[in-house]
């Protein structure tokens, strides 16, 4: 086996939130970087994934376990470390080229030779002739090359690359790619090992040696997946589709938590995570499911082609819709059930109804609240102790959101509404109690 | 744009040294202003002895230029200060919960408060000179602007979006390297806008800081200044409009030649994408870009300071133990908050009792209701300058092409110091026999009320044009169109405004509440004019007891209104 890079041992990390309540994010994660191979990790938003990355950048110190660079222990950013960032992160105030020379800068290298480096990397990545261009007059495709051409600059043994395609468009990301790919099989960058941080499956598997699938709350490592196509990839070869099918397979599986049969109907807890997903996107989806060419049945690739959205837009709504018992999940597959079926075809009203019995029914938290509000006098509570109950397994920002999509489903259902001014939940209008009238406007 | 296409490279740029040549005159004779300025600073001077003063108006443009050096110099030390500041609170925990609260008490602090403390001690320091003198005067100017840029620092050195900071982390940027490379670029153009409103701030006062009249002492230096103060003694209304000229003069001046090219070069430093509507100019950055040899000089420069940033680099990577993160010491950490409590409680100690044995119950009960007087004016004033400014502004800022034009002419006005038609108003009052308590109010927002202006100015121009074009579209007119759309449109920007504006409105009480002109003296009853007054005879105890009024009303002003208003307006009125 080829030798070591990076290596974590048992590596734990948790965040205290606002209110003083540690977060767990990773917890009793082994991991190895060796020379000569390309990783990608995997995982729902939230599955510690960028922090794994971090940790491994030096930006991040872990709570427990060992982590070390080269055998050494690793307490900060090590000069063999570079990375890529989502947002580029490139110094808008200096040129192209000051942006590539900033880590030789830091090293204290002469100009003379910081140009002459800088000019390799920049014809390297193909952005001859805009080195002085300052980066908002660039698109993003070449902000990224910059970002790339910055951190293969300073010769680093590990490219650490955190979401760095998405946030260009899917052609000049798929470029970007293939030109970093060509590099790295062509020998001519010096680095020994990448570590490749996506939510795109299609990405991953395309692109690494291994892949790593993140489980989160705490993020761990699920499962691994090695890689052993021939190089280059093509994404419409059988090989690489076959193993993208058994990616979504294995990572919709886990929808239904900890290791549960997928077939089995999720069930949640009071205050556990709601899967953040759209009303109107549910319902597109729904409806394209039941559409031609599915027709109630649908493999997740296609669906995700079909629909254009990208792997994790997709998967919190098929978990959120398997939630709610409108679909289910099977072999990889997303399935229409009665209900669904029954909403897809119902007017508008009809559905809102529909929506609000699924969600009574199989969401704990939503019909918590209903239940609380029916024992009021006046039919309202603040929102507040539903928070703190929230915040009791989740942290400050995360109850927020489960909160948020608590609202959203429990008013797109009817069954209670919500004052954004006051923060007060109360029950439908129709369904109210005899309020008494100085309380009504 | 004088950047025309058909202009062949080599004239414009290898040597051309006709732009050399044009510019060695102008910066030759800034040369020998700044030096023969300096050399008048520091000459023999012992106190008591009077300085020859004339209202000649030819004098003007020498007492102009030493009141300009005085300002600079100001800013320079306030520059150095926001930085030393920012870099130390942004850096320790520890240090940033005392300096920060520290600001906020300073920023309440009257100006003539901080004088009146310190002017003994400046003349002291150098004896027999007029160093001391001219220290104390520019220190003066320096407490009315450093405050407000080393706020502005701090926050942007907070707010450095996290990714490049990382990205400075994962390149091994060290401190210093950050500093100048990440956190100082990006706070560049808030900076800047500080350090222009804080010259603003700077003349409003500047006939404080250089006729020092506070602690017995009567000193006047060379200076617009004193100039003015002369002229207010004199009853010569023809010496304020000169030096009402000559102010418009340096102002555009400055403008011109300092702070213009200084915003168009820092351009590169904004940080938002796009929305570039107006890309800021100046003819003389312009010149100097075509500048050949000068322009060398100025790379030279920048080439000796980069240096810098290779010799301070780190020394070691994260592999190091030195990077290895020590865990917070829990009993220091005690400690310091013990020792913190104590100082807190010891300063309270110390001031009870000073309270009680120095100027007593009833006096403390006294300045409290003079300072609700005073935030009455202030409140009410603001209100009234809000009814008039802000359908002004919202119909400025809804004209785009006024709003340009406009923006500049505010600009100049706000920098304008407004207390040079107090005499006017004095004049008025005194002549129609009116009730300074009611009319000597207006003054107090008359300088700050272009913050009001050009803040809703330019809310309404952001205001997202298919939201106007909604508005338009379901004919939303009279009242219902101010109440459901322009008025929450602006909200945010409006309260920046009034912030601003009702800050510098506590200010300028002290000079507002209390109006000489030669020998009457006008008064209206309030927390500023019993500052003044207590100043004018040197009764340190109530000087302080005012001061600390005044700070308390402002913080909690601060704390219980605006503050809320503008979480209010972060919350749920933006775009």
């Amino acid at each position: 086996m080829s030798a070591t890079i990076v290596e974590l041992k048992g590596v734990g990390k948790s965040f205290r939130s606002a209110d003083g309540s540690a977060r767990s994010v990773l917890k009793g994660v082994d991991f190895r970087l060796a020379e000569g191979e390309i990783v990608a990790l995997l995982g729902q938003s939230g599955s510690g994934k960028s922090t794994l990355l971090r940790i491994m950048a030096g930006l991040v110190n872990v709570d427990a376990g060992d982590v070390s660079y080269r055998g050494q222990p690793l307490y900060g950013p090590a000069r063999g470390v570079s990375m890529v960032f989502q947002s580029f992160a490139l110094f808008p105030w200096l040129t192209v080229q000051q942006n590539v020379e900033i880590g030789l800068e830091a090293r204290g290298i002469a100009p003379a030779e910081r140009a002459r480096r800088a000019e390799q990397a920049i014809e390297l990545i193909g952005l001859a002739g805009f080195e002085g261009a300052l980066p908002r007059e660039l698109s993003g495709g070449m902000r990224q090359r910059v970002g790339i051409a910055r951190a293969l600059v300073v010769e680093p043994e590990v490219l650490l690359m955190d979401e760095a395609f998405s946030a260009l468009d899917v052609l000049t990301g798929e470029r970007l790619r293939e030109d970093i790919l060509e590099l790295w099989n062509s020998g001519s960058m010096p680095t020994k090992a990448i570590l490749v941080v996506s939510h795109n499956i299609e990405e991953a598997v395309l692109m690494a040696d291994r892949v790593l699938v993140f489980a989160s709350d705490p993020g761990r490592v699920r499962f691994q997946l090695a890689v052993q196509l021939p190089r280059p990839r093509d994404s419409n070869s059988v090989g690489v589709r076959t193993l993208v099918d058994e990616v979504y397979a294995l990572m919709t599986a886990g929808a239904a938590r900890s290791g549960r049969a997928a077939t089995e109907p999720v069930r949640i807890h009071l205050a556990d995570r709601l899967p953040e997903a759209d009303i109107a996107r549910m319902e597109g989806l729904l409806e394209m499911l039941l559409d031609d060419p599915f027709d109630g049945r649908a493999d997740l690739p296609k669906l995700a082609e079909a629909s254009e959205l990208t792997d994790d837009e997709l998967l919190p709504l098929v978990e959120a819709l398997s939630l709610l018992e409108l679909s289910r999940l099977a072999d990889g597959d997303l399935h229409m059930t009665t209900a669904g079926r029954e909403y897809v075809e119902r007017s508008h009203t009809d559905r809102q109804k529909i929506f609000g019995r699924q969600l009574l029914a199989h969401v704990p938290l939503v019909a918590h609240i209903r239940h609380s509000l029916d024992q009021e006098p006046t039919g309202e509570l603040p929102e507040e102790p539903f928070l703190r109950l929230l915040q009791e397994s989740l942290d400050a920002a995360e109850a927020e959101r489960v909160m948020r999509t608590a609202i959203e489903w429990g008013r797109h259902g009817a069954v209670f509404e919500y004052d954004y001014h006051t923060g007060l939940i109360h029950l439908p209008e129709d369904e109210r109690p005899e309020v008494p009238p100085a309380a009504s406007p | 744009m004088i950047n025309k296409p058909f202009f062949p490279r080599q004239v414009v740029e290898s040597t051309g040294n006709r732009w050399d040549w044009a510019l060695l005159p102008l910066v030759l004779s800034l040369l020998f202003a700044l030096a023969y300025a300096g050399s008048h600073m520091a000459r023999p001077y012992a106190v008591g002895e009077a300085i020859p003063l004339t209202l000649d108006p030819w004098m003007l443009p020498y007492y102009l230029l030493r009141t300009t050096l005085r300002m600079f110099i100001a800013l320079g030390a306030s520059l150095i200060f926001s930085c030393v500041f920012a870099a130390v609170a942004t850096k320790y925990r520890a240090a940033e919960r005392v300096m920060i609260p520290m600001l906020d008490i300073l920023q309440s602090i009257p100006i003539l408060g901080f004088l009146s403390i310190t002017v003994t001690g400046f003349i002291a320091l150098f004896p027999g000179n007029l160093l001391g003198v001219e220290c104390a005067a520019i220190f003066a100017i320096f407490t009315s602007q450093a405050w407000n840029m080393a706020f502005s620092l701090y926050q942007s050195l907070r707010t450095v979006p996290a990714e490049l900071q990382e990205a400075a982390r994962v390149f091994q940027l060290s401190g210093w390297q950050r500093f100048w490379r990440l956190g100082m670029p990006f706070a560049m153009p808030g900076l800047l806008w500080n350090m222009m409103m804080s010259m603003s701030g700077g003349w409003f006062f500047v006939v404080a800081a250089e006729a020092i009249s506070v602690s017995n002492q009567n000193i006047k230096l060379p200076g617009v200044g004193s100039y003015i103060a002369l002229a207010i003694e004199a009853r010569d209304l023809g010496a304020v409009g000169w030096a009402i000229g000559g102010m418009m003069v340096g102002i555009l001046l400055y403008d011109q030649l300092f702070f213009r090219p200084l915003i168009a070069w820092a351009d590169k430093f904004r940080f938002e994408e796009g929305s570039a509507e107006t890309e800021p100019s100046s003819w003389l950055l312009t010149w100097w870009r075509r500048t050949d040899r000068t322009q060398r000089l100025g790379q030279a420069a920048v080439r000796m300071f980069e240096r810098s940033l290779m010799l301070f680099k780190q020394q070691h990577d994260g592999t190091s133990i030195r990077s290895r993160p020590s865990p917070p010491n829990p009993t220091i950490a005690r400690i310091g908050d013990a020792a913190l409590a104590a100082a807190v409680l010891f300063a309270l100690w110390w001031l009870i009792g000073f309270v009680h044995g120095e100027v007593g119950w009833p006096e403390v009960i006294h300045a409290f209701v003079l300072g609700l007087y005073t935030m009455l004016r202030v409140l009410v004033l603001i209100a009234l300058a809000a009814l008039v400014w802000v359908p002004v502004g919202v119909w400025i800022g809804m004209n785009p092409r006024w709003a340009g034009r406009l923006q500049a002419v505010v600009q100049f006005l706000a920098a304008f110091p407004a207390n040079l038609m107090f005499p006017v108003a004095v004049l008025l009052i005194v002549r129609w026999h009116l009730n300074p308590n009611i009319w000597l109010s207006p003054l107090m927002v008359l300088g700050t009320q272009w913050y009001l202006l050009f803040n809703v100015i330019a809310g309404a121009s952001s205001v997202p044009t298919e939201l106007r074009y909604a508005a338009q579209n379901l004919g939303l007119t009279g009242w219902l169109k101010w109440r459901r759309y322009l008025l929450p449109a602006i909200f945010p920007s409006f309260v920046t405004g009034a912030i601003t504006a009702s800050g510098g409105s506590w200010n300028a009480s002290i000079v507002a509440e209390y109006v000489t002109w030669g020998d009457t003296t006008l008064q209206a009853e309030g927390l500023g004019s019993y500052i003044a007054h207590m100043t004018a005879i040197g009764d340190f105890p109530r000087i302080a007891l005012g001061i600390a009024v005044m700070c308390v009303f402002v913080m909690s002003m601060n704390h219980f209104v605006w503050r809320r208003l503008y979480q209010m307006a972060q919350d749920r009125m933006h775009f």
